[in-house]
């Protein structure tokens, strides 16, 4: 059944930073779904009070046969994630979801703490495409800065940029961006970060006719396009099957986009 | 070829949303009846917001899944906002009337009769019917199939709700128990105007055996999908003998000669939920295609000529 879990324990957990560590399993890819950047596991910890989340997949290795989520250690259940060790295991069933899409020459991508994530592995993938891609990579602080060292090593530009200035540009992903399209030409962005910066970010974009793709994120139950939960106003898209990757112009149509998003009760 | 009525209420085809599925916002709700549905069941709400339990919520099993959300709800003071926004109500262009012929239903959840009572009073005129859910199988203590499973609960329940609304009123009622016939009666003396048959089959657990534990945070959940389908038929074919209020149909549904078999079984209209994970939201625009072309085959003129066929 395509919905059942792997039990893989973890082969290795990078530190990141000190609120960011990446998780990375055995993944088989020819007996295994190839996850495609952009889509996202449901992660099954079972470890204690069991819960699931959803987690965009970070790294996509075809030759060493591995993947990697990257998780930020924001509340119990990634606390929980953040206390395990190498060789515990975990529950992972997916990929889920569609993808980012090259469909472009001259990309930039732009993302904001760990929605760095879903972009690392589609950066990577259009470097082996041989595609030219800036990133843009902002925190709150210098140490929180997410694959800075990852992106360079890929080859790519990399512009960071922290609030209070510690490294690189002072100020938003959203000032850094405006800065970079004065000299720089691009024809396809990818965006993943806080809402209140993909919008930000998205009108922007909009001004400069620059087409992009933003990762949305919502509360997730089932991840199979059953449950309702994780649909969007007004479309009622469901971001576990239509999303998590959305276009400008399907942003468009998403009302709550920037604005609200509900909780597990369905409570906005 | 595919209208018709139930309790009284036009349908434009027998194809309804099931409860829980895709029915928690309004937005998600008009996207099912954009893609064929003839209406929407809500998901079941109450009184107050509940949170519902933690993932893992759904677990994939052989002829369905194993689920249990825990009846997650905001509560129907913030739900009337949405049930408001369901597009139950296309203005035909030549008449310039309301032509309520894609419906909504509110399904509520209570413990008590005046709980029930309460939820009922505030939507009446939002909705075009409610149906009852005193059979979820993995409710809180003394809520769903805790009702549902006693003849004297369920009359109380019915009959509380019945005394104080308009709209027609379809009661929920679980497989799980022993001599459904009994309840079903129940429901009916008490002034339901329909029965909705079957509810989540179970509970039942999956136990993942490289984890080593229930997947289910839950433990247990309702099984639904495909392989609850013929205790469903059989359900619908005995309680089309006993009763005189229309049924509806509802497991395991998944394609044109399954509504067929609901329907000859003897229900008036079905649901469809689970199957939306295998055939997506086309599921219910090839159904009613395949459905046309069947009757036509047949020779059926319309749907009531098919339901109890097969008696």
């Amino acid at each position: 059944m395509k919905n059942e879990y792997k039990i893989l324990e973890i082969k290795d957990i990078i530190i990141n930073t000190q609120t960011i560590k990446t998780f990375i399993f055995d993944w088989k890819m020819e007996k295994d779904e190839i996850p495609n950047p952009g889509q996202f596991m449901m992660i099954w910890n079972f470890n204690g009070e069991s819960d699931e989340k959803p987690m965009s997949v970070s790294k996509i290795d075809l030759d060493n046969e591995e993947i990697g989520i990257t998780v930020k250690n924001i509340g119990e259940f990634t606390n929980n994630l953040h206390s395990l060790k190498i060789g515990d295991e975990l529950g992972i069933r997916g990929p889920y979801g569609n993808h980012f899409k090259l469909n472009g020459d001259n990309i930039i991508a732009i993302g904001g703490g760990v929605g760095m994530a879903p972009l690392r592995s589609f950066v990577e993938h259009a470097k082996s495409e041989n595609k030219n891609v800036d990133v843009v990579v902002a925190s709150v602080t210098q140490c929180e800065l997410l694959f800075e060292e990852d992106f360079k090593k890929l080859g790519v530009n990399v512009f960071t940029s922290t609030d209070d200035g510690t490294c690189g540009y002072k100020g938003f992903a959203t000032h850094r961006t405006i800065d970079l399209l004065k000299s720089r030409n691009y024809d396809m962005a990818i965006v993943c970060g806080p809402e209140i910066m993909m919008k930000g970010i998205f009108n922007i974009l909009e001004d400069n006719n620059i087409p992009g793709q933003y990762s949305m994120e919502r509360y997730m139950k089932c991840a199979i396009g059953i449950c309702g939960q994780c649909c969007v106003d007004n479309t009622g898209w469901r971001v576990c099957i239509e999303g998590p990757i959305f276009s400008s112009e399907e942003i468009k149509q998403i009302t709550e986009f920037g604005n609200y998003h509900r909780n597990g009760a369905g409570i906005k | 070829m595919l209208n018709m009525e139930l309790c009284g209420i036009k349908l434009e085809n027998p194809l309804l949303l099931a409860a829980g599925i895709l029915g928690t916002t309004a937005a998600s709700m008009n996207r099912v009846l954009d893609a064929g549905a003839g209406g929407v069941v809500t998901k079941s709400f109450s009184k107050e917001p509940n949170k519902g339990y933690n993932n893992p919520t759904i677990a994939e099993v052989e002829g369905g899944i194993i689920n249990a959300v825990g009846l997650s709800s905001p509560g129907v003071e913030l739900f009337k906002e949405e049930l408001s926004l369901i597009n139950r109500e296309r203005k035909t262009e030549k008449s310039g009337k309301n032509n309520p012929n894609k419906i909504a239903i509110a399904s509520i959840y209570g413990s008590t009769p005046d709980e029930f009572n309460y939820v009922a009073s505030k939507i009446g005129d939002l909705i075009d019917m409610i149906e009852l859910n005193i059979s979820c199988p993995h409710a809180m203590v003394g809520y769903g199939s805790a009702i549902g499973q006693c003849p004297d609960n369920t009359f109380d329940v019915v009959n509380a709700v019945k005394n104080n609304v308009s709209v027609p009123v379809l009661t929920k009622l679980t497989p799980n128990v022993t001599d459904i016939k009994e309840i079903a009666l129940s429901a009916q003396e008490a002034g339901s105007d329909g029965i909705t048959v079957i509810n989540s089959l179970g509970p039942g657990m999956k136990i993942d055996i490289n984890a080593g534990v229930p997947i289910l945070k839950n433990k247990f959940g309702g099984l639904s999908g495909p392989a609850i389908k013929p205790i469903a038929i059989k359900y619908v074919y005995d309680l089309y003998e006993d009763l005189d209020i229309p049924i509806v149909g509802v497991g395991g549904i998944r394609t044109f000669e399954d509504v067929v078999e609901f329907l000859y079984a003897g229900s008036s209209a079905v649901q469809i939920g689970t199957a939306i994970m295998y055939e997506g939201l086309e599921i219910f625009s090839q159904i009613n295609h395949n459905l046309i072309k069947f009757m036509e085959d047949k020779g059926f003129k319309s749907i009531d000529e098919m339901v109890g066929y097969a008696h």
